[in-house]
């Protein structure tokens, strides 16, 4: 089919749209765009900080080959990976709960709707210090009431050892994050057409039948959504684990590695190159979720 | 028999609802009564969950012995600059974006999208070195400008989907009227979405009062810090001073609370929207 050339009042319209977005887009291509495109570039060089008088010279994918090399740069990853793993199936599977339960009509419902969003709300960094005080090793809440209920039969540093700790940190992330998936996953829930369920009833379809045949297969794009999200931060965690332990006891996140070897040993050529692979682990997740999603992910048709 | 089954049911239903609120809120309620409670009850063996007595000297002490009055100011300044600043850029071309026919839409909405889910520390080395080449590290706009990166794609995107929201055929009927686009924009569109506008304010706001690494890594004065890093790094010697701790949690955190609960439909409308993260 030959395409009409466009109409002088299309074309009009295209030129505002361009003059609209403009601002935006150069504020884009200036914080956003540029930055991410230097460090690919401060990824292939030889950049200390503390050595100006290098020049920094280009050192091609040297610095990506160091990682290969770099034990705890693999610690790191893997490390960032079970965590991912970890804290979003456990997110799902508490956000899913959280927005069956809130999907109920039952007296209360207003009131733990607002309650799931207190966590929401709270800074990362504040949650993180509110949870490592609940962690104490002596007067925390977590030692006394798991004690009183007698889970366990003496108090423990929960901070200590490297599998307590990453519970701990497995605790404190889901507690923080689950509710941001519960509050999608019930906005998809309230759009499922109530006849379905009404006809599948009087089938004689079952709680459990009707849920694996309606509810997951009419939620699948929500669900990726969420899960696309959660999954996206989980990767790049900093804040939780800056603050609760610093990277102590194996619970090192590649972002934390990164950002030690920029801002604390300034070898910014070698941390970039980290920032970059955490960058491209990203885009690729988002590829891998994007293609099962489509693209009614966009807002236009 | 059936009466009975069901009173039990209920009773299990409303003990799991009870237990899940509990969760919820349990830790943030842990904090306040921590911050009200006397010196050593803080560190009572086993715990003391009620205070003895109410002791507002934590909430004395942030402003007296750390700088916490400036921590709020400073993040009271950057979030609501770089909100505005994403709002007032970000409506217009979502506007564009929407509704206005145009080539190469798609295209550049995926880059959008894309951008938002860049991750902070990919773009952590370069607004670094920019900045202090601009000699910007420790000053408000230092900060404003990274949030930048974050907050507008966010609002970009979900006002992007507000607009597309809104019934086809109000531009038509307006040019019909002799409107120009800035009448239609300024006129018709924005009051129809003011709503929607003030959701994503609250969101991006929200995102920016939290954000940590941008914050950490770009102000090394301890008065210009922002609140999150600023209770995060408050200073101790041998431990965390945790009544001075809970007692800025708390003054962190209740803002954010009352925003969140007041204005939690407009909230949840922005969250669901397109999905954001969160």
């Amino acid at each position: 089919m030959k395409r009409n050339p466009p109409s002088p009042l299309l074309r009009k319209e295209a030129k505002i749209a361009w003059l609209m977005m403009a601002p935006a887009l150069i504020v884009l291509c200036i914080v956003a765009v540029y930055p991410v495109l230097r460090t690919f570039w401060l990824s292939l060089r030889e950049m200390s900080l503390k050595n100006p008088g290098s020049g920094f010279p280009f050192i091609g994918l040297a610095n990506y080959a160091e990682t290969f090399t770099d034990s705890r740069a693999i610690t790191d990853i893997l490390f960032t990976a079970k965590f991912t793993l970890i804290t979003v199936a456990l997110e799902l599977l508490f956000g899913f709960g959280a927005a069956l339960l809130m999907n109920q009509p039952f007296r209360g419902r207003g009131l733990t709707r607002a309650a799931i969003l207190v966590p929401w709300a709270i800074p990362t960094s504040v949650s993180a210090l509110m949870w490592k005080f609940i962690y104490n090793d002596q007067y925390g809440l977590f030692n006394d009431i798991l004690y009183r209920l007698g889970v366990i039969p003496a108090y423990r540093s929960w901070l200590s050892t490297s599998s307590d700790t990453f519970m701990s940190l497995v605790i404190t992330d889901v507690w923080k994050t689950f509710p941001f998936m519960a509050l999608l996953i019930l906005a998809g829930l309230q759009m499922l057409p109530a006849e379905l369920y009404e006809s599948a009833k009087l089938d004689g379809a079952g709680v459990f039948k009707r849920f694996r045949h309606i509810t997951l297969p009419l939620m699948k794009r929500t669900l990726l959504v969420a899960l696309l999200f959660r999954t996206l931060d989980a990767f790049r965690v900093f804040d939780l684990i800056s603050v609760m332990t610093g990277g102590a006891n194996g619970t090192e996140s590649i972002a934390i590695y990164a950002h030690k070897q920029m801002m604390s040993f300034l070898n910014f050529g070698y941390g970039s190159a980290l920032a970059v692979i955490i960058f491209l682990v990203v885009f690729i997740i988002s590829l891998i979720y994007m293609r099962f999603i489509g693209s009614d992910m966009l807002p236009i048709e | 028999m059936k009466h009975a089954k069901n009173l039990i049911v209920n009773i299990l239903f409303y003990s799991a609802v009870l237990l899940f609120i509990v969760v919820l809120l349990l830790p943030f309620v842990w904090q306040f009564l921590t911050s009200i409670k006397p010196l050593n009850e803080i560190s009572a063996m086993p715990a003391k969950w009620l205070p003895s007595a109410f002791n507002v000297q934590f909430y004395i002490n942030i402003f007296t012995k750390h700088p916490f009055g400036n921590y709020l100011m400073n993040s009271a300044i950057v979030a609501v600059s770089a909100t505005l600043i994403s709002i007032l850029i970000g409506a217009s071309a979502a506007y564009a974006l929407a509704r206005l026919r145009f080539r190469f839409k798609k295209p550049l909405l995926m880059a959008i999208l894309c951008i938002s889910m860049f991750p902070t520390i990919a773009t952590l080395s370069p607004i670094y070195l920019l900045l202090r080449s601009l000699k910007l590290l420790n000053t408000y706009q230092g900060l404003i400008l990274p949030y930048i990166v974050f907050s507008l794609p966010m609002a970009i995107w979900l006002l992007t989907n507000f607009f597309s929201q809104l019934p086809k055929g109000f531009e038509e009927a307006a040019s019909i009227d002799g409107a120009t686009w800035a009448d239609i924009f300024f006129r018709i569109m924005l009051p129809l979405i003011k709503p929607a506008v003030f959701s994503v304010g609250l969101l991006v706001f929200i995102n920016c009062w939290n954000e940590y690494l941008y914050a950490l890594s770009f102000v090394t004065d301890t008065r210009m810090r922002t609140v999150p890093v600023g209770i995060a790094l408050l200073p101790s010697n041998y431990q965390l001073p945790w009544g001075d701790v809970s007692a800025a949690s708390v003054v962190a955190t209740v803002p954010l609370i009352t925003l969140v609960l007041v204005f939690q439909k407009r909230i949840v409308a922005g969250l669901t929207t397109g999905g954001i993260k969160g």
